[in-house]
């Protein structure tokens, strides 16, 4: 070493500002706040929410069980309401996931930044979510066991292949496509955080699982580089996927020739309530899981006033297509879609249907007030009902449609048994099970875009 | 064969950033920059070209169109074509969704899969780190050995006047 230059060395040496220690304990108490509940015994708040939804998913397994054991005859459906809370379910699963994919992947390419420390959680969301709802359509066939059936592959009966004109089957590639790149969409945004929790967690079975899911990531830039051009592809590809997916689900209806069910309005009407729904969920997840877990301070009462904003937006949408609906079956005409439409306001299930416009058009409406979206009890009251709101009016339009069709001498009225009341606690059961073991098992926070998004506020600060 | 190189650390990303371009306009060759996040402005400072990962995307997809749409079109018409209400066999219109779905699946596979090839990731693959913190709080650039300039301190005194906390020696090879 040159002696002048090893004298600058000396003096830049020991010049070292301190200020570049607020960023390093920044960053640590990052990763500190969000790998704690990874690495404590859970609280007892925790395991109280755990045992509720564990008997809730025991529950279901039994219903299930008995179901599968002795056939479909258990429950409630007969010739003329061939579906009815199955479907309902299936219905309102698949919607709650699309809020999911909406936080990751939508408002990613719209770069908005709020939704840094809620995007794993709802990604997460929206694969139980996605998990609840293939359940429904498999038990539905009754012998699950043979339900690789609706997949197209070489068989010995041909090959008969599956028609692939019917929307049931663009269900089947829509759920699994769906399925499918939200858990690589998921597990690639984790990559990152894995490394740094097996950075810091000492050897052993920890460790070396952390490890092994990280796939050796060692922090570089240059992969850095393509792993932002990966999340912007996948947040490309998964967008269109989420209206793909509620549009072929409302198709299931929409194609059919049946009142109250063939209309066009169905798939845009689909997608805001999915996504609506999808944020009611959310936001009745994050409000308790924020004070279970104590991370007040990364998802923050700005969180909950835009998903508020969301709600308020999607529930808005959802009330003018119940006006849309009535409307052109008053002005279309036709006497059997008047009737149907109009006999869902004053029929038999008229209670079902006042309880869905009550939830889902009108109790959004008191968002509009910021002291409603900034009082976090009401919110979470607003955001359950939402939720029920969201499951009625599945119901409503899949049993009042099918209980009285064309013609009156089948007319009749569906009742689910306690067998199907038990499967759909036992579905919300492994929701909550999956979601809880979510929070304490793998980082629910995304530590890297957390500390992303700090650097560029701290860069704004300085100038 | 393990290279000989130099690991310099930092505690805050601006540093990293203007150590890089300083750096880079000695005309040091960078051989990595680790960091516990995408800092932003470093794929400039570095140089970095835009990935080529769309191009993956955009060929995967349109495989995945072709296979789908061609794959209905032909258990549909030749080889076991079924009436269903009287459509016509080829039902391209019918088709569309899951030639959709399949095209999305497709392409995000094999973004996904390229990404893990290029960048070297699968299970069970050693991670040494280049210096102790980068996925938690630090910064770390890694320089090639280039003789002169490192001998002589020059490259020392960049990094640190631009906010190094530690220079050291690396292996290079040995943090990969």
């Amino acid at each position: 070493m040159t002696p002048g230059i090893a004298a600058r060395l000396h003096a830049v040496r020991g010049a070292r500002s301190s200020g570049v220690i607020d960023e390093r304990t920044r960053l640590r108490r990052i990763t500190d706040d969000v790998a704690r509940p990874l690495e404590t015994w859970p609280g007892g708040a925790w395991w109280a929410c755990f045992g509720v939804a564990f008997a809730a998913l025991s529950l279901g397994v039994g219903c299930v069980t008995y179901e599968i054991a002795t056939g479909i005859g258990t429950w409630g459906l007969n010739r003329t309401v061939g579906w009815a809370f199955d479907i309902t379910n299936f219905v309102f699963w698949v919607g709650i996931g699309h809020a999911g994919t909406l936080i990751s992947a939508i408002l990613l390419l719209f770069r908005q930044r709020w939704r840094t420390s809620i995007n794993r959680a709802a990604e997460a969301m929206t694969i139980f979510a996605v998990v609840c709802a293939a359940i429904f359509p498999l038990i539905h066939m009754g012998r699950p066991w043979l339900a690789f059936w609706v997949l197209p592959y070489p068989n010995s009966r041909g090959p008969l292949w599956v028609n692939f004109r019917s929307p049931l089957l663009w269900d089947v590639f829509a759920i699994n496509t769906y399925l499918t790149i939200s858990l690589v969409f998921w597990y690639v945004g984790m990559i990152p955080d894995f490394a740094t929790l097996r950075d810091r967690t000492a050897a052993g079975a920890r460790k070396a699982i952390y490890g092994l899911l990280s796939l050796g990531w060692n922090g570089s830039h240059r992969t850095w580089s393509r792993y932002e051009t990966l999340c912007t592809l996948l947040a490309g590809l998964a967008t269109p996927l989420v209206v793909s997916v509620h549009t072929i689900v409302s198709m299931d209806f929409a194609t059919s020739i049946l009142p109250g069910w063939h209309t066009t309005l169905f798939p845009p009407y689909f997608v805001a309530g999915a996504v609506y729904s999808g944020f009611g969920m959310v936001t009745t997840l994050l409000i308790v899981t924020r004070s279970v877990m104590h991370l007040e301070a990364y998802i923050t009462d700005r969180h909950l006033d835009a998903m508020a904003k969301v709600m308020l937006l999607t529930g808005s949408m959802v009330g003018f297509s119940y006006g849309t609906e009535f409307f052109a079956a008053w002005y279309g005409g036709n006497l059997y879609e008047f009737a149907t439409i109009f006999g869902r306001a004053v029929g038999p299930y008229a209670w079902a249907f006042w309880t869905m416009v009550a939830c889902n058009a009108a109790a959004p409406q008191l968002l509009w007030s910021r002291r409603v979206r900034a009082s976090v009890p009401v919110l979470f009251i607003l955001s359950v009902l939402v939720n029920v709101g969201m499951w009625f009016e599945r119901f409503v339009i899949i049993v009042t449609s099918l209980h009285r069709s064309y013609l009156p001498s089948s007319w009749v009225m569906y009742r689910p048994t306690l067998i199907e009341v038990g499967t759909l606690i036992g579905s919300f059961g492994l929701f909550f099970t999956c979601f809880l073991l979510f929070i304490q098992a793998l980082p629910m926070i995304a530590i890297w875009e957390i500390k992303a998004d700090a650097a560029i506020g701290s860069e704004g600060a300085h100038g | 064969m393990a290279r000989q190189g130099l690991v310099a650390s930092f505690a805050d990303p601006e540093s990293l950033v203007e150590a890089v371009t300083a750096v880079r306009a000695r005309g040091i060759k960078v051989y990595d920059v680790y960091a516990p996040f995408p800092v932003h402005g470093l794929d400039e400072a570095m140089g970095l070209r835009r990935s080529r990962l769309g191009f993956v995307s955009l060929a995967a997809g349109a495989v995945g169109l072709v296979a789908a749409l061609s794959f209905q079109f032909y258990a549909n018409v030749f080889d076991w074509s079924l009436n269903v209400g009287g459509k016509p066999d080829n039902s391209t219109l019918a088709f569309v969704p899951i030639t959709f779905e399949i095209t999305i699946l497709a392409a995000g596979l094999a973004t996904a899969l390229a990404f893990f090839l290029r960048a070297g990731l699968f299970p069970g693959a050693s991670a040494a780190l280049a210096a102790p913190g980068v996925t938690n709080d630090r910064f770390a650039i890694v320089l090639r050995w280039t003789s002169p300039r490192f001998e002589s301190g020059e490259a020392q005194l960049i990094l640190h006047q631009r906010g190094a906390i530690d220079v050291r020696p690396l292996e290079i090879g040995a943090e990969r």
